[in-house]
């Protein structure tokens, strides 16, 4: 029963993990996008829905109650319009302005949540935030919310695969190999990358409102860079930037390596306790070298051969 | 005669103090191959990247087909039948050679996101199209048997040819080459003429070129266009160039044009 609850948890974060770092890949290894700022839509995913789903109360200025599909539907549908926003202004720049753009804005909204305490708590955060099918007994109700993610995962895996290997996905890997010579060939290289961009962030706010649903809670330490920006990078460049399949496979592998990591430290002496924090960014960091020294381009790495079809 | 295709007239552009492109009238009748030459420095690549639209001009119009096409981006210009070349090849890398030209054609809505989820069938359809054209252009350009290896992968001579099938595959009408004979062998600058030759005479694209390789040029173009500080010096035919004390005068100065 333990190890089956310990197995679910780990599957359903990896699962939410997923959907996030299939978004960066997207950004990132399809379009060659520089997103630093995953946690910023993360935050407005995971507050937007809690906010429309909580239980009036659950907040200064109360909760909604709405239906769950409603928050999610919410969720994407502000993260996105925040990417086109940031995107309007960004896009047309050299790349290395979005990188900064995307970090300000999430330090912006790490501290927008923190400090508007009428809308989201504080640093008490938002909890009562409904899980579906938390009525039913254990395990099922774990089962069962895994079950949904992995769904979840599995639509967004098979639209992004349907997309990248189609017209429109040539375009944005044209883009991301040579954005001049994309121009040159008639492609409208800020509108592109745009729709990549607000498309990408929809799923980062939509892994948001998953995660909020699954903690029955969404406070500002879940949006910290470390949790939500860097640790998905790092399950993105392990698992083979520029391949959906890489991406899904790293979230899993790195979530794992994560908990794992945490199993480790929990063991250690009381004085190094206080330092475990720093510990596990170094072994993350440390299983990041070794991964990149025997398989450069990930452990699932993009392929670029195309599987021409029959003559 | 022949009617300009390209038409530009007065145009400028300054880099701060620099003045790169000054007053600048050029035709480039429909047709024609034209060559663009003149010492380093006359301003012939900041010409080139204002009419292909990476730069704005400070001032001048421009003109394609009778249509105003100054200062339009280079996407908007490529619908218009307008493309360029770059003197270093740049393909995209991490796409197959075969990809690198299935890439260009944009098809009517093909590239939209939604009709990669909703209309799958008819995007396969045009998919093997497509790829007709595309093996048709890799044969012509003997690249057939790298279809499917990575762009960054060729070999610089490949990385020429590819350029020029990205150029057949947009169906253009005119095409600026700028240095497309640079760093490249005899054997395989002869190939690239014949290329440009074929594309002139049996599908009636315009050419302006760029180019050092004077034999290239005597080859390939006529007029010629002689640039030198910014300015049009003069034009004509290569042999006419060629005796102008100006000409002469521009690549190696006034002592030896007196030599001369």
């Amino acid at each position: 029963m333990g190890l089956t609850l310990y197995a679910t948890a780990l599957l359903t974060m990896g699962g939410i993990y997923a959907v996030l770092t299939l978004g960066l890949n997207l950004h990132w290894g399809v379009t060659g996008l520089f997103n630093a700022g995953i946690a910023g839509f993360f935050a407005v995913g995971a507050y937007a829905t809690a906010l429309l789903t909580a239980p009036p109360g659950a907040t200064p200025s109360g909760g909604l109650g709405l239906p769950v599909a409603t928050g999610w539907a919410a969720a994407m549908l502000l993260s996105g319009a925040l990417a086109w926003a940031i995107g309007k202004i960004c896009l047309r720049l050299r790349s290395d302005y979005l990188a900064m753009a995307t970090i300000g804005i999430a330090e912006i909204l790490r501290l927008i949540v923190k400090n508007e305490l009428w809308l989201t708590n504080g640093s008490r955060g938002i909890a009562g935030v409904p899980r579906p099918f938390e009525q039913l007994a254990q395990p099922w109700a774990e089962l069962a919310f895994l079950l949904l993610v992995l769904a979840v995962l599995a639509i967004a895996y098979l639209l992004l695969e349907t997309a990248v290997r189609s017209p429109w996905g040539r375009v944005m890997r044209a883009i991301r190999d040579d954005e001049a010579a994309a121009a040159a060939a008639g492609k409208d290289v800020a509108a592109f990358r745009l729709q990549a961009f607000v498309l990408g962030s929809m799923l980062m706010g939509l892994g948001g409102a998953l995660s909020a649903h699954y903690f029955k809670y969404i406070g500002p330490e879940a949006t910290q860079p470390l949790l939500a920006t860097f640790l998905v990078w790092v399950m993105l460049i392990v698992g083979g930037s520029g391949r959906n399949a890489g991406a899904v496979a790293g979230a899993f592998l790195v979530w794992a390596l994560w908990s794992a990591t945490e199993l480790l430290t929990n063991r250690l002496p009381p004085d190094w306790l206080t330092r475990a924090a720093y510990l596990r960014v170094f072994l993350i960091g440390f299983i990041l070298q070794v991964v990149l020294q025997r398989h450069a381009g990930g452990v699932l790495p993009e392929r670029t051969a195309v599987r021409r079809p029959g003559p | 005669m022949s009617v300009a295709l390209l038409e530009v007239r007065g145009l400028a552009r300054s880099f701060g103090g620099l003045r790169a492109v000054q007053d600048v009238d050029l035709d480039v009748a429909e047709g024609s191959i034209t060559g663009l030459i003149g010492p380093n420095g006359a301003g012939k690549s900041t010409l080139f990247n204002l009419i292909a639209g990476a730069l704005v001009p400070s001032a001048g119009r421009i003109r394609l087909a009778g249509e105003d096409i100054t200062g339009l981006p280079p996407h908007a210009l490529f619908r218009r039948g307008l493309v360029r070349t770059f003197q270093i090849p740049r393909p995209f890398q991490r796409l197959t050679v075969a990809e690198n030209l299935l890439v260009v054609p944009p098809g009517e809505g093909e590239e939209r996101l939604l009709a990669a989820w909703l209309a799958r069938g008819r995007l396969a359809r045009r998919e093997a199209a497509l790829r007709r054209r595309v093996d048709e252009v890799l044969r012509t350009l003997s690249l057939t048997p790298v279809a499917d290896q990575p762009a960054g992968e060729l070999s610089g001579g490949q990385k020429k040819l590819l350029e020029l099938g990205r150029v057949m595959m947009a169906e253009a009408r005119l095409v600026l080459l700028d240095e497309i004979g640079a760093g490249v062998n005899r054997t395989l600058l002869a190939e690239l003429a014949g290329h440009i030759e074929r594309l002139n005479r049996a599908h009636g694209v315009t050419f302006l070129v760029i180019e050092h390789d004077m034999d290239l040029i005597a080859r390939l173009c006529d007029p010629v266009v002689v640039m030198a500080e910014g300015r049009i010096l003069t034009q004509g035919t290569m042999a006419e160039v060629r005796a102008d004390p100006r000409v002469i005068e521009a690549y190696l100065g006034a002592k030896a044009a007196h030599a001369a």
